[in-house]
């Protein structure tokens, strides 16, 4: 195994971060070797998402060592330690699998510190007879870490950079292709539904200025609102995303002043549950939303964005009809 | 990380300091460095931090740290799914990540 990463790498790297190749983007569990280590060399485990593989070999390229790689279901280290599959169990199937004690002289492992959350260390010396010890978070640190055999406070603490967050944003939009597609034949039907029964030309017409308004909540509350994180108002997502939604309905109806009033007004409900949906979705790509919380904003959240969703389409609905009233009123008044 | 703070009293964390024997543990593991070693007992430097990832409690020698035990993570899609799961009296599915 080699520490570069080639073209067909990086390839994948596209497609997992896309989500069009993720669910089985993965390596084969087992023993690698990086470089020509001996005996003596560390032995370090991580799992098997190919993402992770990658990250840690292109992190290491240069250095000799183990790497024994343990089956995630090609999920990543942290995700897969709190759904139990990276797990003390699993560590010590591999290391007895791949038959380590007669590969290296020494009995230590290095576990990634993020998969301290289902593996116990203290548990593995029994179950294997290696010892492990957590090393840093970030793969890019495990050289570091080597060198000097200590983690500093700043490696074993989670970061959350723009950086970060940004190549979170296209596996999220791209998540939503599918719900897309349903959607947007549901838009056509809703919009077509006028005082002559059906008609096409109000559907493709109206149903465009309702798929631009979702485009509209999508840059606001799943890509906005991921990169300007730390810098908006309160804490909880749902929120997040309803103000970053608000500011860009509002924006949508000044530069659509020529719909009807009907329209617009469900066109900003719209923007604004839906935002704020998206939003509140983010939280499961953070580091640092806990269980309990999220259900608490869930519990608010939630009752908000259908109320406005479903607001919006009432109003979306019966906005052709009223407008037919307001042309019955003004013939009677005439 | 104190640049995110989240729901600070939501978190259920308990640390039962008669059982804690200062092994250190979970002051390691913490990847938001909740714990703090004063002498031979462990103290919650930043408890408002803690995102119930369970890294702690899982790696405790003596069970002095209790984090919410329900499955699953702080994902809102994952507590949907399992909501619709658990309506629907199926098995849950997961989030995808």
């Amino acid at each position: 195994m080699s520490g570069r990463l080639t073209w067909r790498d990086h390839l994948g790297t596209i497609g997992a971060r896309t989500g069009f190749a993720r669910e089985t983007y993965l390596v084969n569990p087992g023993l690698y070797c990086l470089g020509k280590p001996d005996q003596d060399a560390p032995v370090l485990v991580t799992g098997n998402y190919k993402l992770t593989f990658d990250t840690v070999r292109a992190s290491l390229a240069g250095q000799n060592l183990w790497l024994l790689v343990v089956d995630t279901r090609g999920i990543n280290v942290w995700c897969a330690a709190g759904k139990g599959t990276f797990s003390t169990e699993e560590v010590a199937f591999q290391v007895v699998r791949s038959r380590l004690a007669e590969v290296v002289s020494h009995r230590r492992l290095i576990l990634p510190q993020l998969s301290a959350n289902g593996v116990a260390a203290r548990k593995l010396k029994p179950l294997c007879g290696f010892t492990a010890h957590f090393g840093p978070i970030e793969a890019r640190d495990i050289a570091a870490f080597l060198q000097c055999g200590t983690v500093s406070e700043e490696m074993r603490s989670i970061s959350f950079t723009l950086a970060e967050r940004a190549v979170l944003i296209p596996v999220e939009v791209c998540a939503l292709r599918r719900s897309l597609l349903v959607i947007l034949a549901c838009f056509f039907i809703f919009s077509g539904i006028s005082p002559e029964l059906f008609s096409i030309s109000a559907a493709i017409d109206r149903g465009k200025d309702l798929l631009l308004a979702s485009l509209v909540a999508i840059a606001a509350g799943a890509v906005a609102t991921p990169l300007l994180l730390p810098w908006l108002p309160f804490r909880q997502f749902w929120l997040k995303g309803a103000l970053l939604g608000a500011l860009a309905a509002t924006l949508f109806v000044t530069f659509n002043h020529g719909m009807g009033g009907g329209d617009l007004l469900a066109l900003f409900l719209w923007i604004v549950g839906l935002s704020s949906y998206l939003a509140m979705n983010f939280t499961g790509c953070t580091p640092f939303t806990s269980l309990s919380g999220v259900e608490k904003e869930l519990r608010r959240g939630l009752p908000f964005q259908i109320t406005t969703a479903t607001l919006a389409m009432v109003i979306w609905l019966i906005a052709p009809f009223t407008a037919l009233d307001d042309r019955l009123l003004l013939f009677l008044l005439n | 990380m104190k640049q995110f703070r989240y729901l600070e009293e939501a978190s259920i964390l308990e640390l039962s300091i008669d059982k804690c024997i200062g092994c250190g543990n979970c002051v390691e593991v913490c990847p938001h460095r909740v714990f703090g070693l004063d002498g031979n007992t462990v103290t919650l430097l930043d408890r408002g931090a803690c995102m119930e990832c369970g890294a702690c409690a899982l790696n405790c020698p003596t069970a002095a740290l209790y984090v919410n035990p329900d499955d699953g993570c702080g994902c809102a899609a994952y507590i949907i799914n399992s909501w619709i799961a658990r309506f629907r009296g199926k098995p849950s599915s997961s989030c995808g990540c």
